[in-house]
């Protein structure tokens, strides 16, 4: 699929406080999120933030708690407002939308899912799954023969007339999905939409999730503090520390080359096999001999040593599609396997 | 010479005072001459420095009975004013509480009774609630105080539903501005310490005392109070998060307003109401002595005319009635409740 950039940010600062606008240029000058709050009372939410967001692709924005994600993601749909910066819709400058456009862009373009749900407890699943219709004025079988599609599709056809406190949170997690798929927009905003739900419950919900974009190609901006939820979602990773993005790109990529240690220490406990995948680290090109085997190129590496019994000796030949694409080195997968250190850490570790 | 002769020449203020005009006795004066004292300060020492005892020594400050007769004629001077704008105002909440009186009474009691009990159990549909009602006025028509029972209902029926038409909005202003609210606050404590009795005067001298709008403003600015509170405490209490997701899908303020933060607020809001209801109770009894009618009226008639038994029963008639307005608004006020159960 061809890539378009369908939310783009540019140069995003927001300072919370009373005059944001007063402190705006100390932050510009590079004072720091400490220093501001304790010269100025003025927090910094975010800083100097610029992201380029894919049709068709999930974001995800991972950071520690108070990173500034939520802060972030509310600047697209803009239930906050900037102290600067452009946010970019589809080549429109949203923050040049009156109250009224603004109303109508947030009906029809975008969707949103809660943390906490945040369904509407007087009214019933069914209703709570056709409220984007019902905002934007639709009739009433319209609205409920849509919601009533996509409660069957999240799993929930039986619960309809069900109010959401007789559910459990998944389920109820479930009811906000529909409501965003109900409203059919084109971005889709999830604010740590699963961090509240059980591991096993939250791994069913992000399977039901790729399983859906595979089918809708939705802009999905994914916020969560999980990386092994970052990576197994998304295709394309922002990584915030104290409101400032400190790396961006291909999960993949961050894995292998972390820009800076925080990064590192983020990435050190998780079990690379399980993520890496072939196509990260083989080499380009047929020029391999002692070739074992063929293996996919988005196999993981995980599948790879299994396959190879543990034999460091042995090569593969990478397909993409039953198409050879290069070939791996089954000692280039096990120096993978250790994370990467970028010199500052390196010299850290040495002393 | 009074006492604070000397503080008044010491400032060269004997000029001001216009000393040597004599003033009328005051009622201390008068007190001390009858019994035969040669001054008051003789026998106190110090006296305090208030108006009376300053006025003796110097006659240009007024005495507290010059301010008190001055805030009469102050209000004596604009109460033409006022009532000019008030009368047309509030004549239509004389035309309610006749109208409400008169309708109430016009029915016969074989139609009007049972409507109370479908009422009754049309808000708490509950078989227990229904019947204790039913029971509490079959008891009141035997004992012959139905009719000044159905009188104290009719213009507690009126004044609730004009507590809430105007305590309603009220307080969803207040929830929506920080600043109104802050503005609010005083003046509702103020309205909710103040004495019932209090109330009355000032409406006493507005409006004639055979003006049923005289009753019905004491009792609606009495029993407001709750209904505004509440209202702002309901809607300021609505979930951060579900105002967030109707921000988030476009919601304008009349939807979030109606759709979302008043259903949330009902329970709240139907608190206010159920207190409401209690307060104009508690009022309508007072206003009886301005010329209020119902269950009070007899009250007032045992107290005046030693008639014991006569207030004994209408005050029993009164707790009756309390009762039963508590029993079928708190039972309404469960079933919002269950149907607003979010885990
Ligand atoms: N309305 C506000 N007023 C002042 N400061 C705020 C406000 N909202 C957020 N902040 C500050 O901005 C920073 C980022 O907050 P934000 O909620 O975006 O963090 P987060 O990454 O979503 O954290 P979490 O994982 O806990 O949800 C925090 O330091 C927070 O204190
Ligand atoms: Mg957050």
């Amino acid at each position: 699929m061809a890539n378009r950039t369908q939310v783009s940010i540019r140069g995003l600062y927001k300072i919370f406080g009373s005059n944001p606008d007063a402190a705006l240029p100390q932050v510009l000058a590079g004072m720091g999120k400490e220093e501001l709050l304790q010269e100025y009372d003025h927090v910094l939410g975010l800083k100097d933030i610029n992201v380029d967001m894919q049709a068709g692709e999930i974001t995800v924005v991972m950071g520690l708690s108070g990173s500034g994600k939520s802060t972030l993601i509310r600047h697209v749909n803009r239930l906050i407002e900037p102290t600067a910066g452009e946010i970019d819709i589809d080549g429109n400058n949203i923050l040049g939308l009156s109250a009224t456009e603004l109303l109508r862009f947030r009906q029809t373009m975008m969707s949103m899912v809660f943390q906490k749900f945040a369904l509407f407890p007087h009214r019933t699943v069914l209703q709570n799954a056709a409220m984007a219709l019902e905002v934007r004025g639709e009739d009433i079988s319209k609205r409920e023969a849509e919601a009533h599609k996509w409660l069957e599709r999240v799993g929930l056809g039986g619960y309809q007339n069900h109010y959401p406190y007789q559910l459990s949170g998944g389920m109820q997690q479930r009811v906000g999905i529909a409501r965003a798929l109900t409203s059919n927009s084109d971005i889709m905003l999830m604010d740590e939409a699963f961090s509240a739900l059980d591991p096993l419950i939250r791994t069913d919900m992000q399977n039901l999730l790729l399983e859906l974009q595979t089918e809708l190609h939705k802009t999905i901006i994914f916020i969560t503090h999980d990386l092994d939820e970052a990576l197994k979602l998304a295709d394309h990773l922002v990584i915030l520390k104290d409101g400032a993005v400190v790396q961006q790109g291909e999960p993949q990529d961050i894995l292998l080359n972390p820009a800076d240690p925080y990064i590192e220490d983020f990435v050190g406990d998780i079990n690379r096999a399980r993520v890496l995948r072939v196509r990260s680290i083989m080499h380009p090109g047929e020029d391999g001999d002692h070739i074992a085997g063929d293996v996919d190129q988005n196999a993981t590496l995980e599948s790879v040593i299994e396959l190879s019994a543990g034999n460091t000796q042995k090569n593969y030949r990478v397909c993409a599609d039953g198409v050879p694409v290069g070939f791996l080195d089954m000692k280039e997968l096990v120096k993978a396997l250790v994370p990467a250190r970028t010199n500052a850490s390196r010299s850290r570790a040495a002393r | 010479m009074a006492f604070y002769d000397k503080i008044f020449e010491t400032f060269g203020l004997t000029a001001w005072c216009g000393k040597g005009d004599e003033s009328p006795m005051n009622m201390a004066q008068l007190l001390a001459q009858t019994r035969g004292e040669a001054s008051a300060e003789a026998s106190s020492g110090i006296p305090f420095p208030s108006l009376d005892n300053l006025n003796e020594s110097c006659a240009a400050i007024p005495r507290t009975r010059d301010m008190t007769s001055g805030l009469e004629d102050a209000f004596l001077s604009v109460k033409d004013a006022m009532k000019v704008v008030l009368d047309p105002v509030t004549q239509p909440l004389s035309w309610a509480l006749d109208g409400a009186l008169w309708a109430f009474l016009a029915t016969p009691w074989w139609i009007l009774l049972p409507a109370l009990f479908w009422l009754t159990w049309y808000v708490s549909r509950s078989v227990a609630v229904t019947v204790f009602v039913a029971c509490s006025f079959l008891f009141l028509g035997f004992i012959d105080h139905l009719d000044a029972a159905i009188q104290t209902l009719s213009i507690i029926f009126v004044c609730t539903g004009l507590c809430v038409l105007f305590g309603v909005p009220i307080g969803i202003l207040m929830a929506k501005s920080n600043t109104l609210q802050r503005a609010m606050i005083p003046l509702l404590d103020l309205l909710q310490t103040l004495p019932s009795f209090v109330y009355l005067i000032p409406l006493i001298f507005l409006f004639s005392v055979t003006e049923s709008k005289l009753y019905g403003i004491a009792i609606i600015v009495y029993a407001i109070v709750p209904v505004i509170r509440l209202t702002d405490l309901g809607i300021r209490l609505v979930d951060k998060d579900v105002i967030e997701a109707a921000n988030a899908y476009g919601m304008n303020a009349r939807q979030k307003l109606l759709g979302v933060e008043i259903p949330l607020a009902l329970p709240n809001i139907m608190a206010g109401v159920n207190q409401t209801i209690m307060m104009s109770l508690a009022m309508v009894v007072i206003a009886s002595l301005v010329s209020a009618p119902g269950l009070g009226v007899l009250v007032l008639r045992g107290i005046r005319n030693l008639e014991l038994g006569v207030g004994l029963v209408a005050g029993l008639g009164i707790v009756l009635l309390a009762v039963v307005l508590d029993r079928t608004t708190k039972a309404a006020l469960a079933r919002i409740n269950v149907a607003h159960e979010n885990g």
